[in-house]
């Protein structure tokens, strides 16, 4: 990782959160479907970044957007859960001949088959852990079943959108 | 030694995974307790000047809507006014004069609201500077809206009746049966009227509003209409949907009531129990 690689990081991180907390509270199509966007951000950062960097960079973002959504630890434990899953994940699914060096794990660098395999499992994990701990005491599993399945396609829906619009595809020698 | 240090060295991600969802587990935790820890919520003093810079941008596309219902209020004191005056012909007497203040209102602006979680707050730009305080009961023109949890100098976060941990002591009006008001975390439109014995005939389209009997709101504050009846799994309780009158997905401003006598009927309550016991 170089020091582009790092302000880069940064300021979509600051990026992120903004758009999350100012834009993406408010809009929840039908009553079900949430997008929590800051996740695609965690997906996207550099593949060599190690788990215990990314867990604790985690719990800083989720922290701070649970406290606009005033749902204090729901964001911050299932990010960090996030977090925790990623890198064992990215090396399982590691194609023949491995990764490029410093390539982002975007859909433009990867390709549509490999991000679908690689954002979903992960993103879906987040949103069930999410649902789930709030949840905790109403037994109503199947609203929670249905808020994670559309939640998981619309999170992953604008993050293509994002991808698409504003990242580039990284040059090949 | 070594050989325990190296096993711990090699499992520390995980290690540090559980530390960090143990950290996060005890913050829902406490934050979800009655006396939980308010600090880290949206009425912290930089989050809050930073919600109510963004409420001051797009507080302009409800204006229309938010005129129209304070008109409408305006006229409906209005016609209480009018009628409560031409009454000079009839006797009247004073009411005690302690009695007169029970109740002060005070109003506020919503800043940052919720409605599709689980646990839903709401947040007011007023504080402890303008006297609002812990408990106060919070509504609006259309009914009621939640109960204030936690202060700082300048913001104040509000439990929406939208959380499913909330409860609010009502009462069907035509028939002055009591219950408890309760969300179930479906519909932000729905709520369930708890505690209501069987053997009560309750009909659909009955009004349910606040009974008073808890000292936070006043009696009679709109709750909402009765939508359905069932006989539930409970076997002493009706299982009742209400229909909020409460449209929470466009709160703008609100009012809030401070019972000057509370602390008084809280402790006869303590009274009359330790007698009782």
């Amino acid at each position: 990782m170089n020091s582009k690689t790092i302000i880069l990081s940064i300021i979509g991180l600051i990026f992120y959160f903004l758009i999350q907390i100012l834009v993406l509270k408010n809009l929840v199509l039908f009553g079900m479907a949430f997008c929590f966007l800051y996740v695609i951000y965690l997906l996207l950062l550099p593949i060599e970044i190690k788990t215990i960097p990314l867990m604790i960079l985690a719990f800083i973002l989720g922290f701070g957007i649970d406290i606009f959504y005033d749902s204090l630890g729901l964001h911050t434990s299932s990010a960090v859960m996030l977090a925790f899953l990623r890198r064992p994940w990215i090396q399982l699914i590691t194609p023949t001949g491995g990764y490029d060096p410093n390539t982002p794990p975007n859909l433009l660098n990867m390709g549509l088959g490999w991000f679908l395999t690689y954002s979903i499992p992960l993103i879906l994990a987040h949103h069930l852990t999410f649902f789930f701990i709030d949840n905790i005491g109403t037994y109503s599993y199947i609203p929670m079943i249905y808020k994670t399945l559309s939640s998981t396609l619309f999170t992953f829906i604008l993050g293509v959108i994002v991808q698409v619009l504003f990242y580039k595809k990284k040059r090949g020698i | 030694m070594q050989r325990i240090l190296l096993f711990l060295y090699s499992i520390r991600a995980f290690l540090l995974f559980i530390s960090l969802e143990a950290a996060a587990i005890w913050l829902i935790v406490s934050y979800n307790s009655p006396q939980g820890a308010v600090f880290f919520n949206s009425s912290n003093n930089f989050i809050g000047k930073f919600l109510n810079a963004k409420e001051g941008v797009t507080t302009y596309f409800t204006l229309g809507k938010t005129n129209q219902n304070l008109a409408e209020k305006n006229a409906q004191l209005m016609t209480q006014l009018t009628s409560s005056l031409l009454e000079q012909d009839s006797v009247t007497f004073d009411v005690d004069s302690s009695m007169l203040k029970t109740y002060e209102f005070k109003s506020a602006k919503v800043i940052n609201n919720s409605i599709n979680l689980r646990t839903n707050h709401i947040t007011l730009n007023k504080g402890a500077n303008d006297g609002i305080k812990e408990g106060m009961g919070v509504f609006n023109d259309q009914g009621i809206v939640g109960r204030v949890k936690g202060v700082s100098k300048n913001f104040a976060s509000v439990i929406s009746l939208l959380h499913t941990d909330l409860l609010i002591s009502s009462k069907i009006k035509s028939t002055n049966v009591i219950g408890s008001t309760q969300w179930d975390g479906k519909s932000s439109q729905k709520a369930k009227l708890r505690y209501v014995p069987r053997h009560v005939t309750v009909s659909k389209g009955d009004t349910v509003v606040t009974s008073g009997y808890n000292a936070v709101f006043p009696e009679g504050i709109l709750i909402g209409t009765i939508d359905e009846i069932a006989k539930g799994t409970e076997t002493n309780y009706l299982d009742i949907t209400i229909k909020l009158a409460t449209n929470f997905s466009t709160l703008t401003y609100v009012y809030l009531v401070e019972n000057n006598l509370e602390a008084e009927l809280d402790s006869l309550q303590k009274i009359t129990k330790t007698i009782n016991e």
